[in-house]
C-alpha cells in the first residue's frame, strides 16, 4: 500500500474540514479525488505532503509514518493548484534551482520540447501566461522520478495540444508502476484517466470505487450524470464544482 | 538551508530596493564625511540616521519579503526539505543581503575617506556592528509577526506598530517614568530599562564609545561606569544576541505548527 490514512480529523478555527478520514492508496493505479468545494481535498492532499498538521489521525507514506518527517517527500512529485513562481527569475533558473534543491536526477529536457516551452526558457516567470506557467508546472512535477505523483488541478489553462500530451504522460507513468492522485474539476478528463474514485463530501469520504461501481451505485449511465446524483442524493443544492 | 539562503540572498541581491538601500548608504556616507571633514562627527551623525532607519528598513523589508514569497515557500514546502530550514534560509537571506548593503554602503566611503588612519575606526566598527544586531533582529521580528498573521495589513500594521514602539513611544514612556518617579533612586531601572529596549541599548552602547558622553551628565557617569567596562560591554553584546536568537526560536516554534 502506498498511501494509508487513518481516521484523519482537521479543523480550521471553527471550520471541520476533514472528519475521521479513512482511506488506503494501492500502487500503480490512478486516483481521482473529488468533491464539491470545501469538501476537503486540497487539505487532504496536503495533509499527505505534510504542509497541513492534521489535528488527528495517522498517515503513512510507503509504509512510514510521516508526522514531523520530511524526508519522505523525496518519494513525491506535487502539482499546487495554483502556480505563483517568484516573479524575478527566469524558467530556466527555477527548472535548475528545484534541480538543486531536491538534488535527484531528473528528466527535464524531454519534457521542456513536449511542451514547447524551449522559447520560454529566458523568460522571466512574471511575463509567461496562465497555461504556460502551468507547463512550466507541469515539468517542474514530471521531471523526477518518485514513485507517488500527486496533481492537484493539472488541466488548468491547458490548450487541446498540451492537454493531450500529459494525458500521454500520466498513462506513460502509471505503466511505470507509479501511483497517481489527481484532482479535477473535468469530468471528462476524470473518466479516460481514473481507475478508482474518491469522492469527499464534508469531510468524510462518500464513496470509493471503480466508475462502473459508481454507475451501477447511483442507477446512472454517464460518469458526469452519476457524480451529479452522489452530490444531489445528499441534498446538496449548492453549486457542486463537478 | 544554505541552498535556500543562496537563492533568497541572490533574488534580494538582484532586487532594486537592495541596490536603492545601499546606495541610500553609500551616499550618506560621502556626504556627511565631506560636511563635517571629521570621522567622529560623522559617526555620531550615522548613529542618530542609523539607529532609526535600520529597524524600520529591517521590518518593513521583512515582512515584504515574507509576504511576497508566499507561494514559493509553498512550493519550497511541498519539496523534500525540513521547514525550520526554508524559514531559517530565507530569514538569514533577508537579514544578511541588509547587513551587506549597509556594512557595504557605509564602509566604503569611510575607507575612502581614511578611516584606517583614523582613531575612530573602533568606534566606526562598533557602529557596523550594532547596526547589523539591529538589522538581524529587526527582519527577525517581522518574519515572527508575518508568520502569526495571514493578513497581510495586518502584519504590515503590526511590523509598524513595533518599529514605532521600540523607536519612539518606549523613549517617551522611558522618560516619563524617569520624571514621575524622579524622587526614587533609578539608577538601576534606567539602566535595565535600556537593555530591553534593543534600540536604547545600541545607542547607549555608541554614544558611551564617544567622547560627548561627558555630556550626559550624572545618570552618563552611572552609564559609563557601567557600559564602559568591559564587562559592560560584553552584558550588552550578549543581550544583542538574545534579543537576535528570541524572534528565530519563535519562528522556528511558528513554523513547526503552522498549516500552509
Amino acid at each position: 500500500m502506498t498511501i494509508t490514512i487513518k481516521d484523519l480529523h482537521k479543523q480550521f478555527g471553527k471550520n471541520q474540514v476533514l472528519k475521521g478520514v479513512d482511506l488506503t492508496i494501492d500502487k500503480g493505479q490512478i486516483y481521482a479525488i473529488l468533491g464539491p468545494n470545501g469538501s476537503g481535498k486540497t487539505t487532504l492532499i496536503k495533509s499527505i505532503l505534510g504542509m497541513v498538521l492534521p489535528d488527528k489521525g495517522h498517515i503513512t507514506v510507503l509504509d512510514k509514518p510521516i508526522k514531523k518527517q520530511w524526508k519522505y517527500r523525496k518519494q513525491i512529485d506535487y502539482l499546487p493548484q495554483i502556480a505563483n513562481f517568484p516573479p524575478n527569475i527566469k524558467v530556466k533558473e527555477l527548472i535548475h534551482m528545484i534541480k538543486d534543491l531536491r538534488n535527484s536526477p531528473s528528466a527535464e529536457k524531454e519534457l521542456i520540447d513536449l511542451f514547447g516551452l524551449g522559447p520560454f526558457l529566458d523568460k522571466k516567470l512574471s511575463t509567461l501566461s496562465g497555461g504556460t506557467k502551468q507547463k512550466v508546472n507541469i515539468v517542474l512535477t514530471f521531471m523526477f522520478d518518485s514513485p507517488l505523483l500527486i496533481l492537484d488541478e493539472p488541466t488548468t489553462g491547458l490548450d487541446p495540444m498540451a492537454l493531450i500530451r500529459l494525458k500521454e504522460l500520466i498513462l506513460k507513468e502509471k505503466s511505470n508502476g507509479k501511483t497517481i492522485l489527481i484532482t479535477s474539476h473535468i469530468m471528462q478528463f476524470v473518466e479516460e484517466m481514473a481507475d478508482q474514485i474518491v469522492y469527499l463530501l464534508e469531510g468524510d469520504i462518500y464513496f470509493k470505487g471503480t466508475i462502473p461501481e459508481l454507475k451501477k451505485q447511483t442507477g446512472q449511465t454517464s460518469f458526469e450524470h452519476a457524480i451529479a446524483t452522489l452530490t444531489t442524493s445528499e441534498n446538496h443544492a449548492e453549486n457542486t464544482e463537478i | 538551508m544554505l541552498k535556500i539562503l543562496k537563492y533568497s540572498f541572490y533574488d534580494l541581491i538582484r532586487s532594486r530596493w537592495s541596490y536603492v538601500y545601499f546606495l541610500f548608504y553609500l551616499i550618506l556616507g560621502f556626504v556627511l564625511l565631506f560636511l563635517n571633514n571629521d570621522v567622529s562627527k560623522a559617526v555620531i551623525t550615522l548613529m542618530n540616521v542609523i539607529i532609526v532607519l535600520i529597524p524600520l528598513i529591517g521590518t518593513i523589508f521583512g515582512v515584504m519579503y515574507y509576504y511576497n514569497s508566499r507561494e514559493f515557500t509553498e512550493l519550497l514546502l511541498a519539496q523534500p526539505i525540513n521547514r525550520t530550514s526554508i524559514f531559517m534560509g530565507q530569514y538569514l537571506g533577508v537579514a544578511g543581503s541588509l547587513a551587506l548593503s549597509l556594512i557595504l554602503g557605509l564602509g566604503i566611503p569611510f575607507l575612502l575617506y581614511g578611516l584606517l588612519r583614523s582613531d575612530a575606526i573602533f568606534d566606526f566598527s562598533l557602529l557596523l556592528v550594532t547596526g547589523a544586531f539591529l538589522t538581524f533582529i529587526f527582519v527577525g521580528l517581522s518574519f515572527v509577526i508575518a508568520i502569526s498573521n495571514e493578513n497581510k495589513i495586518k502584519g504590515f500594521g503590526y511590523a509598524v506598530l513595533l518599529w514605532l514602539f521600540l523607536a519612539v513611544v518606549y523613549d517617551g514612556l522611558f522618560l516619563m517614568s524617569l520624571i514621575v518617579f524622579e524622587e526614587y533612586p533609578l539608577d538601576t531601572f534606567s539602566l535595565v530599562a535600556t537593555m530591553l529596549n534593543p534600540i536604547d541599548l545600541s545607542r547607549i552602547l555608541i554614544l558611551l564609545k564617544l567622547d560627548i558622553s561627558a555630556l550626559l551628565g550624572y545618570t552618563g557617569a552611572i552609564f559609563k561606569k557601567f557600559f564602559g567596562t568591559d564587562i559592560g560591554f560584553l552584558v550588552s553584546m550578549a543581550i544583542l544576541v538574545c534579543w537576535t536568537s528570541l524572534p528565530l526560536l519563535v519562528l522556528g516554534y511558528k513554523a513547526k505548527r503552522k498549516d500552509f
